[in-house]
């Protein structure tokens, strides 16, 4: 609804392409600062994922954004929406996940969303509920009490919940965590479908496969941005490269690796070693006195948005202190 | 106000909804929101209700005759009575009574056996101690009765005299002067019934939200304060009308209590303070963290409202500071109108000005309640 936006028109008019478009968004708990001038751009139709470590701030990045927290500061809109002045009309239209199952657990799964339908003046409720509850995979156990469901269905119940009015925008706070592979799966299919009916979604998430699903991405730690775009971008950006290693004792090899100091980041996966540098050259020749090794394979390789974030993430820490 | 703006029945009524699927699936808080007035009340009344027997009486006897003593064996076989101990001093029976170790003490003058023989109607001290008056109630109701029917069996044929007359039976309350009459706790019981449940009751609904983290899902839809806050009142002033029924009830069945005045008034007055009550526990809800601070603020309301109300100490005797304090309560207002139509069937002109204390009190704590609701969760 373009036309219709009532506050002062941000610059330019290819604003209106995004969901979401705020900058400059601060926020802090009794001094601290959690999120800490955070901006970001999602445009319409898109699948935005927001990734970070425990205690990023990105619970409280999505807060803010549907005015369940008053930033500090934060300026921007939300589909069309001042973000500070026109929350109310923000919230009709947004579809928020929480973290946190958050419903009324003495309360049945038809109660549960009916109830959200009736507080969103959601038109033809009935129908409204009784859609949403099949396609989300309910019909069979609509008299269930929410509390009484599993986890991996309470999430499935709270992602019904906040479909029914059809919302634009879907902020979704980790709404895969603890759900089994399958689900996982028909969910993000789901997601994408949303996606190609030019719904808008953020995700936050701690999974590496969910991430390489999202179009874009952005990921903080401790309330920084510290890298944003597609995951071709982000990992061309870090600059990083990496060799990883395979066969051998692994374990053995990382401890000496570790010891020796000279390697800026050594991750153990399963049956490999990811050995991660900003300096090429510096990580080639960290590694030369090893490859002569019998039994270990050396591959360079690029880096993986998993040994990115952790790299980020561990030079931000080391920054902080 | 903007916090009146863009009230949508329909959100209203979605939270009035789900309010009382989840009253009618707490089946423990409903039980105590029905058990609660019937055990307080059963409680009282049976205190109310007690006739307390036995109780230790001293004797000072100037005049040692067959009519004194028929008189004491009389109030022995009462049962009301206990003689405990003769003494020799009305000062020694009166530290007695001060010390609380007897409850009544009845002297013969000197004289008594003279007099009575002559006619002339001598006196019969009883000194009680009257600080607990349901406790004596029915033992002062009967001495009179026990001593013209103890004397009138050694006054028989030519000494018969006619009753009543016999001995001018005196009768002095120490500590309690002012008796106050059992049948005004019934009424105000009522009142301490409805704060009680409504404001504990309300203030934990809403903090349970906040723990639960259901208050954010609320906060993140368009649903407004005015909305939730109403929607959290309604259902449970219906609770509130259901417990108010089966106190007058069981005051009626239990104990003959009977309302003199229009039971109508008594329930559109209750309206106004089960609200206030109510708005009270939301306020209260909106301030509190967690549901312990809760408690505990609903019980820092509740103890000035049992004690500065007039419920437990005649409001006229309490000094000027509590008196204030007192008049800002809503219970204080709602007694003197409840008490008023009970008892005495007052109308609405009696008790205007309290009605318009509790109108006032409503408006005031639901203003205050709506300006505290947070709509973000910091
Ligand atoms: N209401 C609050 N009061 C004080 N501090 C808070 C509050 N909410 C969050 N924080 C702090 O803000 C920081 C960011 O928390 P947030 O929940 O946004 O992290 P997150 O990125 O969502 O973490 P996770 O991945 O564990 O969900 C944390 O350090 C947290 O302790
Ligand atoms: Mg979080």
């Amino acid at each position: 609804m373009p036309g219709k936006m009532n506050s002062e028109p941000t610059a330019g008019t290819v604003k209106t392409d995004f969901a979401i478009d705020v900058s400059n968004v601060t926020k802090s708990f009794s001094g601290k600062v959690v999120v800490n001038s955070l901006s970001m751009q999602v445009k319409k139709g898109e699948i935005y994922g927001f990734l970070g470590p425990n205690g990023s701030g990105k619970t409280t990045f999505i807060r803010i954004l549907c005015g369940l927290l008053t930033p500090d500061s934060a300026s921007g809109t939300c589909l069309g929406l001042d973000i500070l002045k026109e929350q109310d009309a923000i919230k009709r239209r947004v579809g928020y996940m929480t973290q946190r199952f958050s419903l009324y657990e003495e309360l049945t799964v038809t109660e549960n969303i009916e109830l959200i339908a009736r507080l969103y003046n959601v038109p033809e409720r009935k129908k409204a509920v009784r859609e949403i509850i099949e396609t989300t995979g309910f019909g069979g156990r609509e008299k269930q009490l929410a509390g009484t469901l599993s986890g991996g269905w309470k999430q499935r119940l709270s992602l019904a919940a906040c479909l029914v009015h059809k919302p634009e925008l879907l902020l979704l706070d980790e709404p895969t965590a603890g759900v089994d592979p399958k689900a996982r799966r028909d969910f993000w299919e789901e997601i994408h479908n949303f996606a190609n009916a030019g719904i808008t979604t953020l995700v936050s998430t701690h999974y590496m496969d969910e991430a390489e699903r999202c179009h874009r991405l952005a990921y903080i730690a401790y309330g920084d941005l510290l890298a944003k775009g597609t995951i071709q971008e982000v990992v061309d950006g870090s600059g990083l490269s990496t060799w990883i290693v395979t066969g051998g004792n692994l374990g053995a090899l990382s401890v000496e690796l570790r010891k020796s100091g000279t390697i800026e980041q050594i991750v153990v996966f399963g049956d490999s070693l990811h050995l991660t540098g900003s300096d090429p050259e510096q990580l080639e020749k960290a590694i030369e006195p090893y490859r002569s090794r019998p039994d270990y394979y050396w591959k360079r390789s690029r880096s993986g948005i998993e040994d990115v974030f952790i790299y980020l993430t561990e030079k931000k820490a080391r920054d902080n202190y | 106000m903007k916090i009146f703006t863009g009230f949508s029945f329909k959100r209203f009524a979605a939270v009035v909804i789900k309010e009382f699927i989840q009253m009618r699936r707490d089946r423990m808080t409903f039980a105590m929101m029905i058990g609660i007035p019937v055990i307080q009340l059963v409680i009282f009344g049976y205190v109310i209700n007690s006739n307390p027997k036995f109780l230790p009486t001293a004797i000072v006897c100037a005049d040692h005759s067959p009519f004194s003593r028929s008189i004491i064996s009389a109030m022995r076989t009462s049962e009301y009575f206990s003689i405990a101990q003769e003494v020799d001093s009305e000062q020694q029976a009166a530290d007695m009574l001060r010390r609380s170790e007897v409850q009544f003490v009845l002297s013969f003058p000197e004289n008594f056996s003279r007099e009575l023989v002559k006619g002339q109607r001598p006196q019969l001290l009883l000194e009680l101690d009257a600080a607990d008056p349901a406790t004596v109630a029915y033992a002062v109701a009967a001495v009179e009765g026990l001593v013209d029917s103890a004397l009138q069996k050694d006054f028989k044929g030519a000494l018969r005299r006619p009753p009543d007359s016999l001995v001018d039976i005196r009768i002095h309350r120490c500590f309690n002067p002012e008796i106050k009459t059992q049948i005004n706790i019934v009424p105000g019981l009522l009142g301490v019934i409805l704060t009680m449940t409504m404001v504990f009751i309300t203030s934990l609904a809403v903090t349970r939200e906040k723990e639960r983290g259901t208050m954010e899902t609320l906060l993140s839809t368009p649903v407004k304060p005015l909305e939730v806050m109403t929607g959290k009142i309604v259902p449970y002033i219906l609770v509130g009308y259901i417990q108010i029924t089966l106190v007058l009830g069981l005051a009626e069945t239990l104990f003959d209590i009977d309302i003199n005045g229009s039971i109508l008034l008594l329930y559109l007055t209750a309206f106004f303070f089960i609200t206030a009550n109510l708005a009270v526990g939301v306020t209260i809800s909106t301030l509190a963290k967690n549901q312990l601070q809760a408690v505990q603020m609903s019980v820092f309301f509740f103890l000035p409202s049992l004690l500065l109300s007039g419920f437990m100490f005649p409001f006229r005797g309490m000094p000027e500071w509590a008196q204030w304090i007192g008049n800002v309560l809503p219970l204080t207002h709602f007694l003197v109108i409840v008490r008023g139509i009970i008892l005495r069937g007052a109308d609405f002109m009696d008790f205007a000005g309290h009605f318009l204390a509790l109108s006032i009190f409503l408006v005031a704590v639901i203003i205050i309640g709506l300006l505290r609701y947070r709509k973000t969760l910091d």
